[in-house]
């Protein structure tokens, strides 16, 4: 209402409302409905601005390192950045034909590759392609040490007898400033990389000698027919004596470095990995390869990840499971005791949490291991034979005991604290109305307590999925988990791709069981006090 | 006369350069090693002395050798190097050249002359076997076996490891193929020199793998290298591999009933590599640094406080006796005659192509 109705009688204010046609103003006369949004923004940007800190930090510190790391599972720039020319010219080359690459490939291979030596790029693209094609690492090592002292400096040494200017720098850089550079691509684009890679030395390009690969670029144009006709009279002659010219097969150089590379794995496995995303760590994640024909299987006895997946949530299940059934009785007598005893079983629930995590699963290994301390009871009891001792670490069992012992407080506590809030009044009355205990207990205090299991189940389930510590040092070879595998990958074959795959893979997978139970169980029924 | 003058002359500028170059030195310097016994080598051999010389140099340890390659990497994306000088195998150093991470350098420069005149390059000799790998010392991948749980016969071939009718019992041995893979060939009567032809091949593989696969019931795998000393010292396993000077310790230290099987043990390399990217001031200290505890006699001195053999040839003569045992330490050397009878060489060009290819296969049938 504005101010103008004030002192109306209310019969001219209802009349002066229904002549009112537009929208309902607010008392400073914008429309309600803009101010009511006004005011809710403003509580809305408050809000925002109360929680920022921790959503930088949040965000800082978690969402963009995972997000980045979980993101290297498809990159593969590497290929593409340190052999530009040799990818681009590779792409047509017909991978299914067992014919080697032509010699258009071999050319931009060579002046790639020199580059990538210089810039010591080489040996970081050969560990990676390792991981695709065994060799491969030490291949590019031994061609990178051998690249600048390749044959072609015949071809220097027969352009400077033809004229002697063309070992002057500054008389190239005048020929591929004018038409020149567009009849000698290669050697233009050579060129430009020569002189990119000098200001990354901090060199000046016309105090340098001519590299002996732009000779080779230069003769490799001319010989297939560059139309350098009437552009310069060296040119003209450097044209028509390459014909002549004592020539050296760059093939037979880069075999002579390594034999390797007339195999056409080789190649077909760089051309493979050229793109700049790949799935091909994705593909090695769930047990596949990529080939030129597409995913295929691995073969059999490489196959791990599959088993060590199911493995993983197979033993967090057990685990899970074995957690509630020990914990459940443990809550319900905290729950139910006297103050004082509920505390200092509540001390001895929260004892193993102040000691470190590496001593309770050393403990563990003294307590299980064959000349350990239950073997030597049992043997002492006579229950088992000295000469039969039992197997109880290093296998499935002993990593089962060992974590259901270390997550076993996650479990008990949430459990306790909802256990706490179920008032002891509704079992006397379920009695007092003719249950038995067991229905009593089943029907009217197990219901209640569900929140409380939901809770620390999730708690456990998603603690063990990546748990790594206690399975690499009790899990022998049976009772290790994938992120085993995925510690070897980030810390011992530096494959950070394939370790990004196997996490984004976890990640879904705990997802996916997380919407499963919001669906069966609802996380609205979960409770952590 | 006159060259003696010019000789005189340029001694002095020498030192007066070297004296100008110590002023542009970092003051501070991060090493870093694997912790334990081996580092506490290293603290007394070289840190201590070198502080000793330089008061105003503080040095700060890291015990993160078991990762440094990965944090390596890290620190290069983040561009922000921490370390100045790390301690790690020769196979991590390998890799960590290959991926640009640590820096080349050349022998002649870096590193001081043996005591017997002979140049760093020949001192060291085959050792340097990566461009950025500075060697300090060989050590030995070797098995130890319980003396009273071997019955009458000690064992004298590796291929007892394989032998479960005359030695029954559990063994330990690395998870991973590296050393495993070799021994179980080896046993499998393939000649010490054809065994990498014969593991470059998918049957050789699989002929290691069938070796292995007659003691897999019996074998602890092991990740860390304390795990078999305490095995052995527990009498969980009959015998069980690990580095020589674990072994040494178990036995001389702790004074448990265990021998050493030095048959086809396996040399090894550790030694220092340069983080690449360092500052200049930073570089300069590091090199100052590493020509020292390189040198002849700190290697040598290094032996007293652990048993590894040194990286060079003229230090093995200077070797004594251990610092608080006061045992005469060259025959604890894996490198002794005596023990180095029957040695197997690790094929480090072989393991940079073949590991990721064989590790997928080993872990692949560990799994199953």
């Amino acid at each position: 209402m504005t101010d103008s109705t004030a002192g109306m009688t209310p019969e001219e204010a209802r009349r002066a409302d229904e002549a009112h046609t537009g929208p309902m103003l607010a008392a400073d006369g914008t429309p309600l409905k803009k101010s009511l949004a006004r005011a809710l923004r403003r509580q809305k940007l408050r809000a925002l601005g109360l929680i920022a800190p921790l959503l930088v930090f949040v965000l800082i510190t978690f969402v963009v390192p995972i997000g980045d790391m979980l993101l290297r599972s498809i990159k593969n720039d590497i290929v593409a950045d340190t052999l530009p020319a040799t990818v681009e010219t590779l792409a047509d080359w017909d991978a299914d034909a067992s014919e080697l690459p032509g010699d258009d490939v071999w050319m931009a291979f060579y002046v790639d590759m020199w580059f990538a030596a210089e810039r010591k790029e080489h040996t970081r693209l050969g560990s990676r392609l390792n991981y695709e094609q065994t060799g491969v690492s030490s291949l590019f090592r031994k061609t990178g040490r051998r690249v600048d002292r390749f044959d072609t400096d015949v071809y220097t040494d027969q352009l400077v007898d033809l004229d002697p200017s063309w070992e002057d720098p500054a008389s190239w850089a005048a020929m591929l400033d004018g038409p020149a550079a567009d009849a000698l691509p290669l050697t233009a684009e050579t060129w430009e990389r020569w002189k990119e890679f000098n200001v990354e030395e901090g060199d000046a390009v016309l105090e340098e000698d001519v590299p002996d690969f732009l000779f080779t670029t230069l003769y490799y144009e001319l010989n297939n027919g560059a139309e350098v006709d009437g552009m310069s009279d060296r040119l003209d002659a450097a044209k028509a004596a390459v014909g002549e010219f004592e020539t050296v097969s760059l093939q037979e150089q880069f075999a002579d470095a390594d034999e390797d590379w007339l195999d056409p794995e080789v190649w077909k496995t760089i051309q493979l990995y050229s793109p700049r995303v790949t799935s091909g760590y994705f593909a090695n994640s769930v047990d596949m390869q990529l080939t030129p024909e597409g995913i295929e299987p691995r073969p059999d006895n490489q196959q791990i990840y599959g088993i060590l997946f199911k493995r993983t949530l197979f033993m967090s299940l057990v685990i899970t499971g074995s957690c509630i059934m020990l914990a459940y009785p443990v809550a319900w007598l905290l729950s139910n005791l006297p103050m004082r005893t509920a505390n200092l079983l509540m001390i001895l629930v929260l004892l193993p949490f102040w000691t470190s995590l590496l001593v309770r699963t050393s403990a563990w290994k003294v307590m299980l291991q064959q000349q350990g301390v239950i073997n030597d009871v049992l043997v002492w009891l006579g229950l088992v034979a000295d000469d039969a001792r039992l197997t109880m670490i290093n296998n499935q069992f002993g990593t089962i005991v060992a974590m259901t012992h270390i997550l076993l407080p996650f479990m008990i506590l949430p459990m306790y604290s909802v256990m706490s809030t179920i008032p002891p009044s509704y079992l006397r009355a379920a009695k007092s109305l003719g249950a038995t205990n067991w229905t009593a207990f089943w029907r009217v205090y197990f219901p209640q307590s569900v929140p409380g299991i939901g809770a620390g189940s999730i708690l456990v389930f998603i603690l063990a999925i990546g748990y790594y510590i206690t399975p690499e040092i009790v899990g022998g070879n049976t009772g290790t988990f994938i992120s085993n595998r995925i510690a070897y990958h980030i810390s011992s074959s530096l494959n950070w791709g394939l370790a990004a795959a196997l996490g984004t893979i976890l990640l879904v997978v705990v997802l996916v069981l997380y919407w499963a139970y919001d669906k069966i169980v609802g996380i609205d029924n979960v409770k952590l006090g | 006369m006159k060259l003696t003058k010019t000789l005189l002359a340029s001694t002095a500028l020498t030192v007066a350069a070297g004296a100008v170059a110590a002023q542009d030195m970092a003051n501070d310097m991060t090493l870093v090693s694997w912790g334990g016994a081996y580092q506490n080598s290293q603290q007394k051999a070289y840190v201590e002395p070198y502080q000793e010389m330089n008061p105003d140099v503080s040095i700060v340890w890291d015990e993160s050798s078991a990762e440094a390659v990965a944090k390596l990497r890290a620190m290069n994306e983040a561009g922000n190097i921490t370390w100045d000088l790390v301690d790690v195998v020769a196979a991590d150093a390998i890799r960590l050249c290959d991926e640009g991470l640590a820096m080349e350098y050349d022998p002649e420069e870096l590193l001081a002359e043996g005591d017997d005149g002979s140049s760093a390059e020949d001192d060291f000799g085959d050792l340097i076997v990566s461009d950025c790998f500075i060697p300090q010392i060989v050590y030995s991948t070797t098995v130890g076996y319980r003396t009273d749980m071997v019955g009458d016969t000690a064992p004298t071939d590796i291929c007892a490891l394989f032998d479960t009718e005359t030695y029954p019992g559990k063994r330990s041995l690395e998870k991973r193929p590296i050393n495993n893979m070799e021994w179980a060939l080896l046993c499998d009567g393939v000649a010490k020199e054809d065994v990498y032809d014969v593991l470059e091949t998918p049957e050789g593989q699989d002929q290691a793998l069938a070796k292995l696969d007659t003691i897999k019931d019996d074998v602890i795998w092991w990740s860390a290298g304390a795990d078999t000393p305490q095995l052995l010292a527990d009498g969980e396993i009959v015998m069980g591999s690990t580095y020589n000077g674990r072994l040494f310790s178990v036995i001389e230290e702790q004074d448990q009933p265990v021998a050493m099987l030095w048959d086809a043990q396996v040399f090894d390399l550790d030694g220092w590599i340069i983080p690449a990217g360092l500052s200049e001031e930073r570089l300069a200290r590091v090199k100052d640094f590493v020509k020292f505890a390189t040198d002849t006699q700190r290697l040598a001195d290094q032996a007293a406080y652990i048993s590894y053999g040194p990286a060079r040839k003229s230090s093995a003569p200077l070797v004594g006796e251990h610092a608080e045992l006061g045992i005469d330490m060259a025959p604890h050397m894996p490198t002794d005659p005596e023990n180095s009878k029957n040695t197997f060489v690790y094929n480090y060009e072989f393991w940079a192509d073949y590991r990721d290819d064989i590790d997928a296969k080993f872990q692949s049938w560990l799994a199953q």
